[in-house]
């Protein structure tokens, strides 16, 4: 399905005003933007697959996004325990600052300029996708790596976006958490047999492989994909925190950043490393379809403030 | 020209020549053996694993014929969440087929059917059966054939049985799925090391198979149009001797979710499992063997307190465990790659009251103390 294709904007344009954007003492910017200009050949090499591919796709298009910000009320993500039993994670409304979100998930073709220009390595999905289907057999690292390379590329931040703006995002897509946790306090196997009926119980994605971008439709805001057969990996490090007795407050908190959190039709918790979610799950229970990303791109201003910082910093390094 | 249906049962047709003349129930009852035709008769429906059919545990009366009818399906079956097909061969439509329970000095009377709309010849081999390999030389069906065998079930324990109609046909049949198991009671029950009798409350059957699905040039899984057009490639593969997929009861998951296996703490279950083709090795994570008999046959002392029991491939075992504690375990076959990457996990759901006597959690994860 190529729903999506009639939506992309003209991304030349875009391209266009971000060249107007590079001002003549934004010194790191015009650094980023000879990247920028350089990466534009070796995505040439590419032209083949873009005849192929449909005349939507240009040889270096900057993502189309969906600009977000609001309020969101959303399960914290992590192992909740109070008085030594786990217990359902405390909901949280949290004010996010405005950010943008890539419209869709980073392509098959996206990500192979990152891997021709040296800087990703090659995905492990299966060979001989559609271009335009979401690149995945990626893991956390994968994906920083691709932020790295595409901030880079295009001159802008870009960075996986963090559990709560994946979930302000995804609006009426987002599910989160929702395993019961059963609180019988004599019994622990009460909550393993719950939650493993409702992981069951789950309704499965209806492929398995990978579609073609747009294929799982539009939310409200305009994000496509959310919560399709793709899981995305987000910024956010799994933590199991204690509860204050008789509180919600977070009395204590163990973070482990070698695992991340990943959204989509259920939250799953998988290794930085892991590539494939079948294989990156536990014992028992349902394992995402497949994993992939999609980026965020921070507000122009604080981009040239923190690039300014960051190549000041580099002159003292 | 011959059509390739004909090929692949020309590789059969010399043992239909050379079979001997079809037994009647007129043979002469000799000492020790009872008249077969005086024999009460006991006809049993199938059913698919992991279930296993009504029986008793201790025979009330003497010998009797037991009537089985088993239909062979060719039948394309999906095995794993990737939608992976296998041009598969079955007895009577499952993978495995179904385990058949009789005591011992029952008759086992077998019903084959090879319907019409399959490709291939097939046959069965007892291995709880004496002579004709198995049976398998009296009981070849051609496409649109049906043949009725019988032999007496002279041992105790739990045996294979597999398809076996010569040459290659025989490993490429029973990696297309054509194996099951029958179970072989002593007449008055299982027993003990110490001969006390030993009852389950529930009994599951798994099957254990491994297949070789060929991959396309992308590395995708292949599919084909008939068991005939999956040939080539298969035994190539086959050769190779390293399994696509390692999974119980036919595909990955047939044993997980909505199909766990039940039980109830207190509850004794008997885990029958078989292997036609390839060694295994099955572990009850989180429980034991109380009683095993590892290679299956009753008339040996059962081992006790295992952890992880071997089958050998080419034959079933038995193990008897009485569950202790509620929640979900995992039944795998604890070469770890095999259970967790090619698919032989399956999963019990036990219901019941935890005993803390047995394990606690003294002190949940806290923050490493520092002093």
């Amino acid at each position: 399905m190529e729903g999506g294709t009639a939506r992309l904007p003209d991304s030349r344009a875009v391209l266009v005003s971000k060249e107007v954007n590079i001002m003549p003492f934004d010194i790191p910017h015009m650094i980023s933007g000879l990247v920028a200009a350089a990466a534009i050949p070796a995505s040439m090499l590419g032209a083949a697959d873009w005849l192929l591919d449909g005349p939507a796709e240009i040889p270096f298009p900057v993502a189309q996004t969906v600009a977000v910000s609001g309020r969101v009320a959303f399960p914290l993500p992590g192992e909740f325990l109070r008085d030594g039993r786990p217990v359902a994670a405390p909901r949280r409304l949290e004010e996010i600052a405005a950010f943008e979100i890539m419209t869709y998930q980073v392509s098959v073709l996206d990500y192979r300029r990152c891997v021709d220009a040296g800087a990703c390595r090659p995905a492990d999905a299966a060979p001989g996708q559609a271009l335009r289907t979401p690149a995945t057999g990626v893991s956390h690292v994968d994906a920083e790596a691709y932020a790295a390379w595409y901030s880079q590329a295009t001159g802008e931040r870009w960075r996986l976006p963090s559990a709560a703006e994946w979930a302000l995002a995804a609006g009426e897509r987002f599910s989160g958490d929702d395993l019961p946790v059963v609180a019988d306090a004599d019994n622990p196997a009460e909550r393993w047999l719950s939650a493993y009926r409702a992981e069951s119980a789950r309704e499965r994605t209806p492929v398995a492989e990978p579609q073609p971008r747009g294929a799982f439709g539009a939310n409200a805001h305009g994000v496509y994909d959310l919560a399709g057969n793709v899981w995305e990996w987000t910024s956010t490090c799994y933590v199991r925190s204690t509860l204050a007795v008789g509180g919600r407050e977070i009395a204590t908190a163990v973070e482990n950043c070698g695992v991340h959190v990943l959204e989509g039709r259920h939250r799953a918790y998988m290794s930085n490393f892991i590539r494939d979610g079948k294989s990156g799950g536990c014992a028992v229970g349902v394992p995402p379809d497949n994993l992939g990303f999609r980026l965020v791109r921070e507000p122009r201003g604080e981009t040239f403030v923190a690039r300014l910082r960051d190549a000041v910093r580099g002159l003292f390094r | 020209m011959i059509t390739r249906r004909e090929a692949f049962m020309g590789a059969t047709m010399a043992a239909v020549v050379a079979g001997m003349p079809p037994f009647t129930s007129k043979a002469k009852a000799a000492v020790g053996r009872p008249d077969i035709a005086a024999l009460p008769r006991q006809k049993v429906t199938l059913v698919a694993p992991p279930f296993v059919h009504t029986h008793e545990q201790v025979a009330t009366g003497g010998p009797k014929i037991i009537e089985f009818t088993m239909t062979i399906e060719e039948k394309p079956m999906v095995i794993d969440d990737e939608g992976t097909t296998l041009q598969a061969m079955t007895f009577n439509g499952s993978v495995p087929g179904p385990l058949m329970v009789v005591h011992q000095d029952d008759y086992v009377e077998l019903t084959l059917v090879n319907p019409e709309s399959n490709s291939l010849a097939h046959n069965i081999d007892f291995h709880a059966a004496t002579g004709a390999l198995g049976g398998g030389e009296l009981s070849l069906v051609n496409p649109g054939e049906q043949v009725t065998l019988r032999f007496r079930a002279t041992r105790t324990g739990t045996f294979v049985y597999h398809c076996a109609p010569g040459g290659a046909m025989i490993p490429w049949h029973v990696v297309s799925g054509m194996s099951g198991a029958i179970m072989v009671l002593p007449r008055d029950g299982l027993k003990d090391e110490k001969g006390q009798p030993l009852r389950y409350d529930r009994i599951y059957y798994i099957g254990e198979n491994d297949f070789y699905i060929p991959r396309d040039k992308d590395g995708r899984y292949k599919s084909y149009e008939s068991p005939g057009d999956a040939y080539q490639d298969t035994m190539e593969l086959m050769r190779g001797l390293i399994p696509t997929h390692e999974v119980f009861n036919g595909r990955v998951g047939a044993l997980t979710g909505d199909n766990a296996m039940a039980a109830k703490v207190g509850e004794t279950v008997l885990i029958v499992h078989s292997q036609a083709n390839r060694d295994t090795r099955p572990h009850l994570i989180g429980g034991h063997g109380d009683h095993v008999w590892e290679e299956g046959k009753f008339a040996n002392p059962p081992a006790k307190d295992l952890e992880t029991w071997f089958i050998r491939g080419g034959s079933a075992g038995a193990a008897l465990y009485t569950f202790l504690q509620p929640g979900i375990y995992a039944y795998v076959n604890h070469n770890l790659i095999e259970a967790v990457e090619l698919g032989a996990t399956a999963h019990f759901m036990v219901e019941g009251a935890w005993d803390d006597d047995l394990m606690a959690q003294v002190e949940a994860p806290k923050p490493i103390a520092t002093n």
